[in-house]
């Protein structure tokens, strides 16, 4: 049981990084459906990050942890923000259809990262794993249970939770947070008072783009332990990621619970002992339906204040004679 | 003099019209000022270059005797100019306090708590009632104008320019406005009001401007002025047109309204207890300022738009409740010109062809047996002619016929004069005024009995314009009933054969064209005239009706008990 939730928890953070990024970018009216092939982008970014620290420094058997960590880490930030860049330009700027867009920037995501890990160094990515998926607190292991469930996850994982919450502080009680809400709702009433509808547009985007990246970076990094083959879990998991931003309300703290469920879900096949391929194939479209659900129960309640960002997937003219 | 705002030849032109030539306008400290005008006279636009929404070709505006540049609605913030629009630019989700904070930037630590005080303080001051914490989407409309009232005082606004903002209110909500507009009089605050209410400029001003066509006609002192001096100075003398109606024999009622109420998009009522006929051969203009249920009338007798209470009767049959298509199939053609023209009822990217088959597909060709067919021929041969055309009809049903539509087209273009290369150019490509022509021509096509039709000539050059009126009176002459929704007064007394004026959904009166004056329709139209009660009989409702008034009543009992169910 105590695996169980340790494995759920860790599979939790791929979820909540890229549904954190989705929130973040559709809290700016934006419905980013490039948002599993950015996560893509973030594997190619940060393993190219890894791989260029493991060359350069002397012995890559040892190599420092938090460098290693920082390295990957940029990586993945900057191919998520130049993925998200694309996006921001296509739809803000050159107002196309943010669907087909997203869509596109899905596709070109995935086979751009499919080139570069081809291509890639893999040898020391085993090494560097076992570094990225240690536990920033050497003391856990002396904490019994309460050190294994709560202390014993590599540092992307804590990072996810650190930033579900600052985005949902931000996003509920600062300046900054009012006026991206108001973008997301009403960017004429945001216009009309001023803000820079645009540039807090081009913001969400950037660093929504660059927080799912991280999801993908910690796919490949922590939670396979450095074994890439395929691109297709990473986009599989973003796909998921979408789904968990309805299933949590487009709430940032939701979303921690809301990715442990469907990290427990995804785990679940491993721990069943019946092995049998219908059920494990029954189990992974539990998260959909358990996101229909929501959507419908969301539906039938008709509340206000559980909606989607009213503008969300318009995108915004200013009003011209 | 110490003016607050003072606009010195401010022109500004859209193209080739001129929406505003040579405006003059000042405004004191502590002091309400009337802007009255028609629509279209530039009223909005001149507001929108004060409030930084537009920049003026020509003139200057001074703000406290010192020459200002207005070239963003940051700017306008500046100098302490704050725009109350018609359509609230609101965040539903957000509150009160949310919403009157929101781009403001003080420098001050953002805390919701102290924005709380700080509005029910204004609030206080000036006698607003307001719920700082309530969210937007559980407002009345009222509620939603108080908050942006708050918003630009939040900013430190000293002008205020509201636009119609009493259109949405009722007569309690708009009393209680006002005595928070006479406080921030008090309080030396310069308000500019936009309104076409007569009694209300009467009621609430010092001083009233006076804006025709886009030009300034003069200005007021409100003491001094009476309702027609006003009405006079806003519709102008009467142009005599060459429009000739046609005269016809009325026939019985085509189309009968009773008690009609409907609602608007925002859910307030835009129709309120509309009665009206049209008969058969018979001309109705519909006039009154833009948004006054024009709109939503038409939409509620195509049955686009929910009635909510009254009766809409075709030939004696209840038409409330069907849907469109069957309402197109007994005669009823509408066609609305929205302000954009290709807004409604026309695909751009189509040609008048397949315009043409929009309305049309349904009827496909169906090929008959006649006598001569089978003529001489045995039982076998009959049976087996008949067998071979029923597959053909089945066999052409699921395609459209364009080859008769063509032909419409063609006929269309060359009766309306449209200029386009071929009947196949894309309708997106003809001049507005040819989109126009296609667009009423195609209604009259279907050879209806009822037309409905709002503002057909809008935008359109006088020879067009020409070409319009006489294919309405021509359809008038076949006995078809019009109802014409119109905006030029002068238009609509030489063209129509009644009037009916609507006065923010209210019914005024119906008058006859021919007997009425324009000050007499102009001073309906802002409510300051109503004729609805005038005589003994109640408008609207026939004498000459297709139904007896057993059958009437017994209509009535049935929407009610209808509405019993619905309850």
């Amino acid at each position: 049981m105590l695996i169980f939730l340790q494995n759920a928890i860790r599979c939790s953070a791929a979820f909540m990084y890229g549904c954190l990024g989705e929130i973040i970018t559709e809290k700016s009216g934006h419905l980013n459906l490039g948002i599993p092939g950015i996560m893509c982008g973030g594997v190619a970014g940060g393993c190219l990050g890894v791989s260029l620290y493991m060359s350069a420094i002397p012995d890559p058997t040892n190599p420092s942890h938090i460098l290693l960590l920082l390295c990957g880490i940029l990586g993945a930030i900057l191919a998520g923000a130049l993925l998200g860049a694309i996006y921001a330009f296509l739809t803000v700027s050159l107002k196309c259809n943010q669907n087909i867009t997203g869509l596109a920037l899905t596709t070109f995501g995935a086979g751009f990262t499919e080139v570069i890990m081809k291509t890639l160094d893999k040898t020391h990515f085993s090494v560097a794993a076992t570094y990225i998926a240690k536990s920033p607190f050497p003391f856990a292991e002396n904490l019994g249970w309460f050190g294994e469930l709560f202390l014993s996850y590599g540092a992307l994982v804590y990072l996810a939770i650190i930033l579900a919450v600052v985005a949902g502080i931000i996003l509920k009680k600062t300046r900054v947070g009012l006026n991206l809400r108001a973008v997301g709702e009403n960017p004429a009433a945001a216009d009309a008072v001023g803000i820079k509808v645009d540039g807090y547009k081009y913001g969400a985007i950037l660093l929504g783009s660059s927080i799912a990246a991280l999801g993908g970076f910690f796919y490949v990094m922590d939670l396979v332990q450095g074994l890439y083959n395929s691109y297709q879990p990473v986009e599989a998991v973003g796909w998921l990621a979408i789904a968990l931003v309805i299933f949590t309300l487009w709430r940032p703290s939701l979303s921690i619970l809301g990715s442990i469920l469907f990290g427990a879900l995804y785990t679940a096949s491993n721990f069943i002992s019946v092995s049998s391929s219908v059920i494990n194939a029954l189990i992974s479209f539990v998260p959909y339906v358990a996101t229909v659900i929501v959507l419908l129960t969301v539906s039938i309640m008709g509340k206000k204040n559980v909606q989607p960002p009213s503008s969300l997937g318009q995108n915004y003219f200013r009003e011209e004679r | 003099m110490d003016f607050a705002l003072e606009l010195k030849n401010i022109t500004k032109t859209f193209g080739k019209t001129v929406a505003n030539k040579d405006i003059n306008l000042s405004v004191k400290k502590g002091e309400i000022l009337s802007l009255l005008g028609e629509n279209g006279s530039g009223k909005t636009t001149l507001m929108n270059m004060i409030s930084g929404i537009y920049y003026p070709d020509e003139g200057q505006i001074f703000i406290n005797g010192e020459a200002v540049s207005i070239a963003s609605p940051q700017d306008a913030f500046k100098y302490g100019i704050g725009m109350i629009h018609q359509h609230f630019k609101l965040v539903d989700i957000f509150s009160a306090a949310e919403n009157i904070v929101l781009g403001v930037n003080d420098g001050k630590r953002f805390n919701i708590k102290d924005v709380n005080s700080r509005v029910e303080e204004i609030a206080s001051k000036y006698g607003f009632e307001i719920d700082a914490k309530k969210k937007v989407y559980d407002m009345s409309v009222s509620e939603k104008q108080t908050v942006e009232i708050i918003k630009v005082l939040y900013r430190g606004a000293d002008i205020l320019i509201l636009d119609e903002p009493t259109a949405v209110l009722t007569p309690q909500e708009i009393k209680k406005l006002f005595n928070v507009l006479r406080k921030m009089r008090e309080d030396g605050k310069s308000i500019i009001i936009i309104t076409h209410k007569l009694n209300e400029v009467l009621e609430i001003s010092d001083r009233v401007s006076i804006l025709r066509k886009g030009e300034y006609i003069g200005t007021v002192n409100t003491s001094e002025t009476s309702e027609s001096e006003l009405t006079e100075m806003m519709v102008g003398k009467k142009v005599e047109l060459k429009i000739t109606r046609t005269e016809t024999n009325f026939d019985r009622p085509l189309l009968e309204v009773r008690n009609l109420e409907v609602k608007g998009d925002d859910g307030s009522k835009k129709v309120d207890d509309v009665n009206f006929y049209i008969r058969g051969g018979e001309m109705l203009g519909v006039a009154g300022v833009a948004g006054c249920g024009q709109k939503e009338l038409c939409e509620a007798i195509a049955g686009l738009r929910k009635v909510e209470d009254g009766l809409i009767m075709h030939k004696g049959e209840s038409i409330i409740g069907k849907p469109a298509k069957e309402i197109i199939d007994m005669g009823i053609s509408m066609s609305f010109i929205p302000e954009d023209r290709l807004g409604m009822g026309l695909a751009p990217n189509f040609s008048i062809t397949d315009n043409m088959m929009l309305k049309t597909f349904r009827e496909s060709k169906e090929t008959m047996l006649t006598e001569e067919d089978i003529a001489g021929k045995n039982a076998f041969q009959v049976a087996m002619l008949k067998t071979w055309t029923c597959i053909k009809n089945i066999a052409r049903k699921p395609f459209v016929d364009r080859k008769s539509a063509r032909v419409r087209a063609k006929a269309l273009v060359e009766k309306l004069e449209v200029v386009t290369p071929s009947t196949e150019t894309p309708i997106r490509r003809l001049s507005g005024g040819n989109v126009q022509k296609v667009l009423v021509g195609r209604e009259i096509e279907s050879n209806p009995n009822v037309i409905i039709t709002a503002y057909p000539v809008r935008g359109l050059d006088i020879n067009s314009s020409y070409v319009i009126y006489d294919m309405l009176n021509n359809e008038k002459a076949k006995g078809t009933g019009i109802l014409f929704i119109g905006e030029d007064l002068d238009v609509m007394m030489a063209l129509c054969d009644k009037i009916m004026v609507l006065c923010h959904g209210k019914n005024m009166g119906i008058v006859h064209a021919s007997k009425t004056t324009k000050e007499e329709l102009g001073l309906m139209m802002t409510g300051a005239l109503d004729l609805s009660e005038a005589r003994n009989k109640e408008y609207g409702k026939a004498k000459d009706s297709n139904l007896t008034e057993e059958q009437w009543i017994q209509h009535e009992e049935i929407s009610a008990k209808e509405d019993r169910v619905d309850g």
